[in-house]
């Protein structure tokens, strides 16, 4: 395969990379701060169910996924207002129902669906019209968060001190719950619906051991998600294996390089 | 008549939950310099009662009276830190607070938690992870300070140097202070009224007064009951001794 990074193809998925990585990094960082990386998988997989319909009804992929990854997240927050069960068996039996039905549903489709791109990304699937759509998507979860940025720290660091001064707790998830749905429908593309998980989490992790604020740490997450795409894309041109797997194993090494240095380098 | 000037007040206060009843008909009211300890067994809806008084959750009956646009500074009785979210003092103290530089200094000064202010949270100490919970609660300038069994968590000389802090908050600033707590002997000093709770009110009052009530006693024991009337009378009859006593046991 001959392919120069200059290629039109290369340039709109590492411009879509950029996208899911300046989200993915501000995001990732709730997820690892309150704990919901198997809630962002959740959602993930629910956005199987969402392509399957969107196709199906003809709406397209991107509202099916937005419209149920929502559907699956408020859910999710209603269920867990019982409190019999556990989130964590909650999630599990919402996002194996969410895959069971959209298997169900892209096997009963007339229509050809690329499950493999769905699963792991397709750089080649990008069109400029989806870049906009992304950036669009990107500005609107940015300036959800902002807005709410205070709100979110201090019922992320207690519900209580939060609730004291006048949040509600419920109001703020089913915030995080429209942004993890805006990264979880920006990302598939790219990083597929099988690895968004490791988009939010790694870059942010791989920042925790490098800062000493909430907001540095965002910055730092951010930065190391970018570079995980444009390289992760690189290789994955190079080497012709899928986008997502190789954006993620670029990320990985980050990561434990900065746990290695981060022991090292850091004493307190 | 009273009722209109009460910072915060509670009226046939009723919170049922799994069929229980958590509050039982709960009048209870805080006004200006007043200084009330919530004590009683556990689960006896002391938490509740604070949590009612602050709104997060609505009582199944009965009214809640706030004083309009009363600034409440609340303290929990611990946090969760998680040490994923990397977080200073001062980022902690000040987060979502609109406060001067002046007020801020103040507060960090009079919790005396100027030296841990730009550590980490996850490296404080409990004894400081408290002093660090009341600045936050204290940089609104609050009129009423809700306090959730504040030192529970703390060795005996952690709370007794705790409680010194308070009662000088309390004297040096005009507030007033609503608190649970078990730590009886400890507050009986600063406390100026005690409500016993269980569920419903036993007995309030005084502190002097509480120990003789035959609920308090039938509650507590006599021996509770003894140790607190031991403190209160070297309370009453020299508080320059006491406050001896405690500055002592700070030393050791």
């Amino acid at each position: 395969m001959e392919n120069k990074i200059t290629d039109p193809f290369i340039i709109r998925g590492i411009l879509a990379g950029i996208a899911v990585a300046l989200i993915s990094g501000l995001v990732g960082c709730f997820v690892v701060w309150r704990r919901l990386s198997y809630y962002g998988e959740s959602i993930a997989h629910s956005s199987l169910l969402g392509a399957g319909l969107g196709i199906l009804l003809g709406i397209g992929i991107n509202f099916g996924v937005v419209f149920i990854c929502l559907l699956s997240g408020i859910l999710f927050l209603w269920l867990q207002q019982s409190k019999a069960l556990s989130s964590d068996t909650l999630l599990g039996v919402l996002a194996h129902v969410a895959m069971a039905l959209g298997i169900i549903v892209i096997s009963f489709n007339k229509i050809k669906i690329d499950l493999h791109a769905i699963l792991f990304g397709d750089i080649l699937t990008v069109s400029y019209n989806d870049i906009w759509g992304m950036y669009v998507g990107v500005l609107l979860a940015v300036i959800i968060i902002l807005f709410n940025w205070s709100s979110l720290l201090l019922v992320t660091v207690d519900e209580d001190l939060a609730k004291a001064e006048g949040i509600n707790p419920l109001y703020m998830n089913l915030l995080l719950t429209s942004v993890l749905t805006i990264v979880v429908a920006l990302s598939l593309q790219i990083i597929g619906l099988l690895l968004i998980t490791a988009m939010l989490i790694i870059p942010a992790a791989t920042a925790r051991r490098l800062v000493n604020s909430p907001e540095l740490m965002v910055v730092v997450a951010t930065l190391i998600g970018i570079f995980s795409v444009i390289i992760g894309i690189f290789l994955s041109v190079e080497a012709d294996i899928p986008s997502g797997p190789s954006i993620v194993v670029i990320s990985a090494i980050l990561f434990f390089l900065s746990h290695f240095f981060g022991t090292f380098l850091k004493k307190e | 008549m009273k009722i209109k000037n009460a910072l915060i007040s509670a009226h046939n206060l009723n919170v049922i939950r799994n069929e229980k009843a958590i509050l039982k008909n709960i009048d209870v009211e805080i006004n200006k310099n007043d200084f009330l300890t919530i004590i009683g067994p556990n689960g006896a809806g002391k938490t509740m009662l604070l949590k009612c008084l602050m709104e997060f959750y609505k009582p199944d009956s009965g009214k809640i009276i706030k004083k309009p646009n009363l600034r409440i500074g609340y303290m929990p009785q611990s946090i969760n830190i998680i040490n994923t979210m990397p977080m200073s003092v001062r980022n902690f103290i000040t987060v979502r607070k609109k406060f001067d530089e002046i007020s801020f200094r103040h507060v960090i000064s009079e919790t005396e938690t100027d030296k841990v202010i730009n550590k980490q949270l996850s490296v404080l100490s409990g004894g400081e992870m408290q002093r660090v919970l009341l600045a936050r609660s204290l940089l609104n300038n609050p009129e009423l300070l809700i306090l959730d069994e504040p030192a529970q968590n703390l060795d005996v000389s952690g709370q007794i140097n705790f409680y010194k802090l308070l009662q000088s908050i309390y004297s040096k600033r005009n507030l007033s202070i609503l608190m649970v707590s078990h730590d009886l002997h400890l507050v009986m000093v600063s406390t100026k009224k005690v409500l016993c709770l269980s569920n419903h009110i036993c007995c309030v009052g005084k502190p002097q007064q509480i120990t003789k009530d035959p609920e308090f006693i039938s509650m507590f024991g006599k021996d509770m009951a003894n140790i607190m009337a031991v403190y209160q009378h070297s309370n009453n009859s020299n508080r320059h001794k006491n406050n001896q006593f405690l500055n002592g046991e700070q030393n050791n």
